[in-house]
């Protein structure tokens, strides 16, 4: 805990623009969903925060590189990451919840079984099932059937838990000094990564063409798109990331030793990757 | 609107040891209210803070005074039900989440660095980033006021399907402003468990912080924990309103409770969010003003830590009429009453502080000794709800709006008001008016009880909470407190008197502003200077 130079900041435009960005966007997106048509006002949003963070990360990338980071700064960085993805975690909690005390709770207690049985006074031609196929209210239509998951999600499993060991290739070559090797393995874990994107993707096709899987289609679809949708988000966020560490890598920064941002790429990578082990056992398979 | 507050001088001498690598362009530190728009220093983001904290709770504090001045006789008299609904809840909202919250984080700002010779928060661009989420994310909420269908209108716990089916338009704008300020909430809580965790004084082990310190690594575990939760109940009410999907609505196999499980896994955690901070203030005033260590402090840490554990385990406790299985009432019901048991350490400990003191009793020790006698009541009410069958009597009475009015009122604030106090030397360089501050404090004290205490009885003879009219036999108790209320609210312009006067003058307070106090703050000079510990002091324990 020595820190005799820990780098303090001078003033900085970016917070405050990236605030004014996310209540942009934030306006737009409420503006939209109430009132219609607002997307110029999301677009503006988001790109503005989107800029804000190239800014904001060149300051960031820039200091770093001139040296003005010392160790204690690192250990900032490394607490700060580690939080950031124990919030996210907590995050993908609230949907798994969600979605186990439906099927836990609620769905057989609409179904007549223990104490809270009377709720099956409402619709008493229910019946207790998961995948809920026939919601309990007839005006709710539930889908027509649900993803076998030894096909596409099987095949999106292997391709992140292959993009989480390609990414781990990359960061010992890093480590070891091997930078084509690195650059290498790193863009091959971005290719894997948009794979998936891909495949989730025609996933969503067939699920709103094929399998009548829709975010209408009763508490089966909303815990399905919410969870698969916002992981989803996760791996965008994640591709984008290690593509801006490819461009790095490929631009000659990192050393040996001296590469957070491309270890905590990784965090993010594994987390999200991990989430997906979670999702495909609880969404797809039992 | 940003007070002058006196660090011109200081802040042009800072100018060349400022930003000690700073890269290119920081020729001058910006002045007016570019300072405050840039600035990433932990002092000026704390002042941010608190005169955000500040405005909010007059905000707040206007709306419960509607709310007081429609109930101050039975019948339909100022406001109609429609905006008295809207009035109740946006009460609830800009006191927890603009006020309070905002008010500890300022705190927070001011004094962790301080308490723990860090030369800033350890992000400090965040921090700033932090800050300036909340008035985006409150002028947001508050113009929900003025759109059609009016602004939230079911309680600050928005229970569904209140807050979905049955909700005014504006509801989907209210959500979007809580996703702001719960990321504001999200990042500072990193910001600050980085700073504990990493930035200390070389020499200060975990053990050796002071108590505010503690109570705050410990509330921004709890912040990163659950407002991502609350983040992620708000994200399926707009799924619900908006793009058709059933979480909420059993037609499609959802569950009305459910929105109430995943609300209070956040709920519950983020009302000791709200004390466990005031917690840390009050364990460093009476020390000072008994003159006398903390008796306790290592049980003072881990009493905290079995709360702050505790708050995942009893959320259901809010929702006992709801239809739970007996087990959960049960399980909810014991694991509810053992809170008793660290809180009671606490109390305890505070007590024993006192035992063979020299006492002395200025502003912030009043404020902190009226807090352990009134949040100990709300304790107590507290402890009455929590046992099951009892609730189902005072479940949605004003039993419960005594119950954590108690705790938050002469808990939360009465603590924010003693740090206030505490600190105000530190940070102006000038004694608070002592005078005024504690006809401040008498005036508080009794306005609170005044406005508070009837409401026990009001709600245990039967009054339902958030309904404009009542039956009259409850008639007395609504009078009292809403003449109360009104004695409370004005009052607290004396607090802004004094913190403006103490602002702009008065005596001068040295680096060691209070007698008995020990800790790192107290060896900077007052006001302490806009860059402090820029080289980390050599810390030496003191005996705790």
């Amino acid at each position: 805990m020595s820190g005799a130079s820990y780098y303090v900041p001078a003033k900085s435009h970016w917070p405050i623009l990236g605030s004014v960005a996310v209540g942009l966007l934030m306006v737009g997106l409420g503006y939209q969903l109430v009132y219609g048509s607002a997307t110029l006002l999301i677009a503006i949003g988001f790109l503005s925060i989107l800029a804000v963070m190239g800014f904001w990360f060149r300051d960031v990338i820039n200091e770093s590189q001139l040296g003005l980071y010392d160790n204690q700064m690192d250990r900032s960085f490394r607490w700060g990451m580690g939080w950031f993805i124990f919030s996210e975690i907590m995050f993908f909690a609230a949907f798994f919840g969600a979605l186990f005390y439906v099927r836990t709770f609620a769905i057989p207690w609409l179904g007549g079984e223990g104490a809270k049985g009377v709720s099956a006074l409402l619709w008493p031609d229910f019946i207790a099932e998961w995948p809920l196929l026939n919601p309990p209210d007839s005006s709710v239509s539930g889908p027509d059937n649900v993803f076998s998951p030894w096909q596409l999600p099987l095949v999106n499993t292997l391709l992140l838990v292959t993009s989480s060991i390609t990414l781990t290739i990359s960061h010992e070559a890093l480590k070891s000094g091997y930078r084509k090797l690195c650059r290498n393995w790193l863009a091959g874990t971005v290719l894997l990564g948009t794979c998936f994107i891909f495949i989730q993707g025609v996933e969503y096709y067939e699920a709103y063409q094929h399998y009548g899987i829709t975010l209408e289609a009763g508490i089966f679809g909303s815990t399905f798109f919410i969870l698969t949708g916002f992981h989803g988000v996760h791996v965008i966020i994640g591709t984008l990331i290690l593509v801006a560490m490819l461009v790095r890598i490929i631009r000659g920064h990192f050393s040996d030793s001296q590469h957070f941002a491309f270890e905590a790429s990784c965090w993010y990578w594994h987390f999200v990757d991990v989430v997906w082990l979670g999702l495909f056992i609880f969404v797809y398979v039992v | 609107m940003a007070p002058k507050i006196p660090l011109q001088s200081t802040l042009q001498q800072s100018e060349t040891t400022a930003t000690a690598g700073g890269i290119a362009h920081h020729a001058a530190h910006p002045t007016g209210w570019r300072r405050w728009l840039l600035t990433t220093n932990h002092k000026e983001i704390g002042t941010l803070y608190l005169i955000f904290s500040l405005t909010m709770f007059f905000v707040g504090g206007i709306f419960a005074l509607v709310v007081r001045a429609e109930l101050f006789q039975p019948g339909l008299q100022l406001v109609n039900p429609e905006f008295f609904n809207q009035m109740t809840t946006m009460h609830g909202l800009i006191m927890v989440f603009a006020a309070v919250m905002p008010a500890f984080t300022g705190l927070a700002n001011w004094m962790i660095p301080l308490q723990i010779g860090a030369p800033d928060m350890a992000l400090p661009r965040l921090n700033n980033f932090s800050f300036w989420l909340l008035p985006v994310a409150f002028t947001l909420l508050l113009s929900t006021l003025l759109m059609p269908g009016g602004g939230p209108n079911f309680g600050w716990t928005f229970y569904a399907p209140l807050s979905t089916t049955y909700a005014p338009a504006s509801t989907t704008f209210f959500i979007l402003s809580l996703h702001i300020a719960g990321i504001s909430s999200i990042l500072g809580a990193i910001n600050i468990i980085a700073t504990i965790l990493n930035m200390r004084a070389p020499g200060m082990r975990l053990m050796d912080m002071p108590l505010f310190v503690w109570t705050w690594l410990i509330t921004a575990f709890l912040l990163i924990a659950v407002m991502p939760v609350l983040a992620g109940v708000i994200t399926m009410m707009l799924m619900d309103i908006n793009f058709g999907t059933s979480f909420f609505d059993a037609g499609g196999g959802g569950d009305p409770v459910l929105f109430q499980h995943l609300f209070w896994f956040f709920g519950h955690p983020e009302v000791y969010i709200m004390i466990l901070p005031a917690f840390g203030i009050v364990s460093a005033i009476i020390p000072t003003f008994a003159r006398k260590p903390l008796f306790g402090y290592a049980s003072m840490v881990y009493a905290t830590a079995a709360i702050a554990l505790l708050s995942f385990l009893v959320w259901a406790h809010h929702m006992f009429v709801v239809g739970l299985p007996l087990v959960a009432e049960l399980f909810f019901m014991y694991s509810t009453m053992l809170i008793a048991v660290p809180t009671g350490v606490k109390v305890f400990n505070w007590v024993t502080t006192l035992f063979r003191g020299s006492i002395s009793f200025e502003s912030p020790m009043l404020f902190a000794l009226a807090f352990v006698v009134l949040f100990t009541i709300g304790g107590f009410s507290g402890l009455m709800l929590a046992i099951a069958p009892a609730d189902f009597q005072y479940h949605d009475t004003y039993f419960v709006v005594a119950h954590f009015h108690y705790v938050l009122v002469p808990g939360a604030i009465f603590a924010i008001m003693a740090g206030v106090y505490y600190w105000l030397p530190k940070w102006t360089g000038h004694y608070p008016n002592e005078t005024l501050a504690k006809w401040h404090f008498w005036f508080s004290v009794i306005g609170v009880n005044l406005t508070f205490f009837p409401m026990h009885f009001a709600g245990l003879a039967g009054m339902p909470r958030r309904i404009p009219d009542y039956a009259l036999q409850f008639a007395d108790f609504n009078m009292v407190s809403s003449i109360g209320a009104f004695f409370f609210g004005s009052s607290q312009l004396l607090f802004v008197l004094v913190i403006v006067l103490c602002v702009r003058g008065g005596k001068k307070a040295p680096a060691q502003a209070w007698e008995g106090a020990v800790d790192l703050e107290w060896t900077v000079p007052s006001p302490a200077p806009l860059h402090t510990f820029e080289t980390p002091p050599e810390f030496r324990p003191v005996d705790k």
